[in-house]
């Protein structure tokens, strides 16, 4: 199956991951960015997207879609994104261009090993590898808010690899 | 190796109520001076000055690594003056020099420290000053004695009336964590609050003035490099570019900041013009380029890059030019730093699993690790070049350690009851260290 735009991708990877989905419907997202209202909490209407969907909420909420995923983990010293994360970070990108006036924070963390302005650097290159793959779907630059908080911000205190494994990290926050 | 020896001293620490500094040295101190500081007496009527003179001056010499100093309970006499002391005293218990003091009341709330220097093989005086002070600086004038004794003895100049500043991350009441730069003595007493974010604060780093600090904070979620007088709090933002703004490193003239910026893209290497706010572009590589360092001359910058695939050291000069490698030993060297005489350079290096301190010759490349931490990070040269003092991590904890340049002595500076302690950076000399005497 050939994808032809960012709006039928997206789709594509919300159907194949969603638990008992049954078919994409002839109601395809409207035009990029109709479908989206941004309300000041952060919370978004993307009905228009979903629609035909047998999830009626908001997208991002559903539990078994990828974009319920919002943590993107990598290797020791690696900024390249994991094969198995790739879908997910996909399925963000397509989310994006077809709700062009969502924008998020990409945000690069790193583990606690090595000098602390080399992980800022270090999780700035692994937030541009998640915003380089983002863009590639079809999203926006203005969409995208980059930081890197290196190893500032450990999601899990501890001097072990199942911590650092944890706090390797590009967090996407809507 | 020798017996671990543990002083404990209370101090009064300005967050929690009564907090304990431990000096704890790891290793052995063979090949150093062995020097007796004699418990000063009080002259005075009334209670005693709330300072022992004695052991800070004593725990200051021993910290350097240079000297061995005689626990007062191992003393045969208690001379306060040339005129009491014996020589022969000190000879047997082979002692090479010998300091005495005493404390008078000088006026209605002030002290006379007098102090003598002693050469216990030569019989002779050498040196001897009188010290006017306060109840607050008690502790500054034992740093000075520290000082003058070290200098008349090694001659070089003492660091210990220098200060540290380190950033460090303090539950709140609330279960938050605040982070906080602190600034401190340099054996770690009296911190003072220089800033207190719920952010994260990055990279301290001292202007060659000891006035003020540069440092990257991350304000509303997005980093920035500000420069802030110590003394007035008075502070000002440099830089807040898009992307990364960080590693400030201060050019010995105090004129310019070497930083790392990505706005263009990637971390890279740019130089500051603090009075014209000229921003000048340094290093050109799609690589990591970050932690910028100055030489004592001007002409170098050191940093890390990842241009060769792992993290290591490269130098170009700091009018711009070619730029050279100069780690080449293990997969990861980091967060280099000059030797205030430039002929060498302290940095993080990783052996095996572990991150440790070394230092590197520039003359001939060898690197000599310092360290057996396991996440040892943020070296920092004393002022005169004798010690490094670093973060480490023991436990769960975050805390400050130094040691001397000759690998010798090693301590550990555990504020009780604190909080994860990181990124110490030793202030240069000033005039500003004394400004209290």
């Amino acid at each position: 199956m050939k994808l032809f735009s960012p709006q039928i991708a997206a789709l594509v990877v919300l159907s194949l991951t969603m638990a008992g989905c049954s078919t994409m419907g002839g109601k395809t997202a409207k035009d990029s960015g109709e479908g989206a209202a941004v309300s000041e909490a952060g919370g978004v209407d993307i009905s228009a997207a979903s629609a035909g969907e047998n999830w009626q909420g908001n997208p991002l909420d559903n539990p078994g879609s990828p974009l319920s995923v919002r943590i993107i983990y990598f290797d020791y010293d690696e900024s390249q994104i994991r094969e198995d994360l790739r879908d997910v970070v996909i399925a963000h990108g397509n989310y994006l261009a077809i709700n062009s006036t969502v924008t998020i924070t990409v945000e690069g963390h790193a583990d606690e090993r090595g000098s602390r302005e080399y992980n800022i650097a270090l999780g700035e290159r692994r937030a541009n590898a998640v915003r380089n793959l983002i863009l590639a779907q079809g999203a926006a630059e203005n969409q995208i808010y980059i930081v890197s908080y290196g190893e500032e911000r450990p999601l899990m205190v501890g001097a072990d690899e199942e911590a650092w494994a944890q706090n390797r990290r590009v967090e996407l926050l809507y | 190796m020798n017996k671990i020896l543990v002083l404990v001293v209370g101090l009064l620490w300005h967050f929690q109520a009564i907090a304990a500094l431990t000096i704890e040295i790891t290793e052995g101190v063979e090949g150093a001076l062995p020097i007796a500081v004699v418990p000063f007496s009080w002259e005075g009527t009334g209670a005693a000055p709330g300072q022992d003179i004695a052991a800070i001056v004593s725990s200051d010499l021993s910290r350097s690594g240079r000297f061995k100093t005689l626990p007062a309970s191992d003393m045969l006499a208690r001379p306060h003056s040339d005129a009491e002391v014996e020589y022969r005293d000190w000879k047997v218990l082979g002692m090479e020099n010998l300091v005495v003091g005493r404390i008078q009341p000088n006026g209605s709330a002030g002290y006379l420290v007098r102090f003598q220097l002693f050469d216990v093989f030569k019989g002779a005086l050498l040196t001897g000053y009188s010290i006017p002070a306060t109840a607050g600086n008690l502790r500054a004038t034992a740093h000075r004695i520290a000082d003058i004794v070290y200098e008349t003895l090694t001659g070089e100049k003492g660091a210990f009336s220098t200060r540290i500043a380190y950033v460090e991350s303090i539950p709140d009441a609330d279960g938050k964590k605040r982070v906080v730069l602190q600034v401190a003595d340099a054996d770690g007493y009296g911190p003072q609050t220089i800033l207190n974010s719920p952010d994260p604060i990055m990279s301290p780093a001292w202007s060659p003035d000891g006035l003020r600090l540069a440092y990257v904070s991350f304000v509303r979620g997005k980093p920035g490099i500000y420069v802030q007088e110590v003394f007035t709090g008075k502070r000002q933002q440099v830089a807040a570019y898009p992307g990364i703004n960080g590693a400030p490193a201060w050019s010995p003239d105090g004129r310019q900041l070497a930083l790392t910026l990505s706005k263009d893209g990637n971390p890279e290497i740019y130089v500051l013009n603090l009075t014209s706010k000229g921003l000048r572009r340094l290093t050109e590589h799609y690589a990591i380029d970050t932690e910028p360092s100055w030489s004592p001359d001007g002409r170098t910058i050191v940093f890390t890059s990842d241009r060769g695939g792992k993290p290591q050291i490269y130098r170009v000069p700091a009018s711009g030019g070619r730029v050279e490698r100069v780690t080449f030993e293990g997969s990861y060297n980091a967060r280099a730093s000059y030797s205030p005489d430039g002929k060498s350079l302290t940095l993080v290096t990783r052996q095996g699993a572990d991150f440790r301190i070394a230092t590197l010759q520039l003359g001939n490349g060898r690197l000599q690790v310092l360290s057996d931490g396991v996440l040892d990070e943020s070296p920092s040269f004393a002022p005169n070049g004798d010690m490094i003092i670093y973060a480490t991590r023991t436990g769960g904890r975050h805390e400050l350690a130094a040691v001397s340049v000759d690998g010798r002595v090693r301590q550990r500076l555990t504020l009780q009851g604190g909080g994860d302690v990181r990124e110490p950076v030793w202030s240069p000399f000033t005039k500003s260290n004394r400004r209290n005497q």
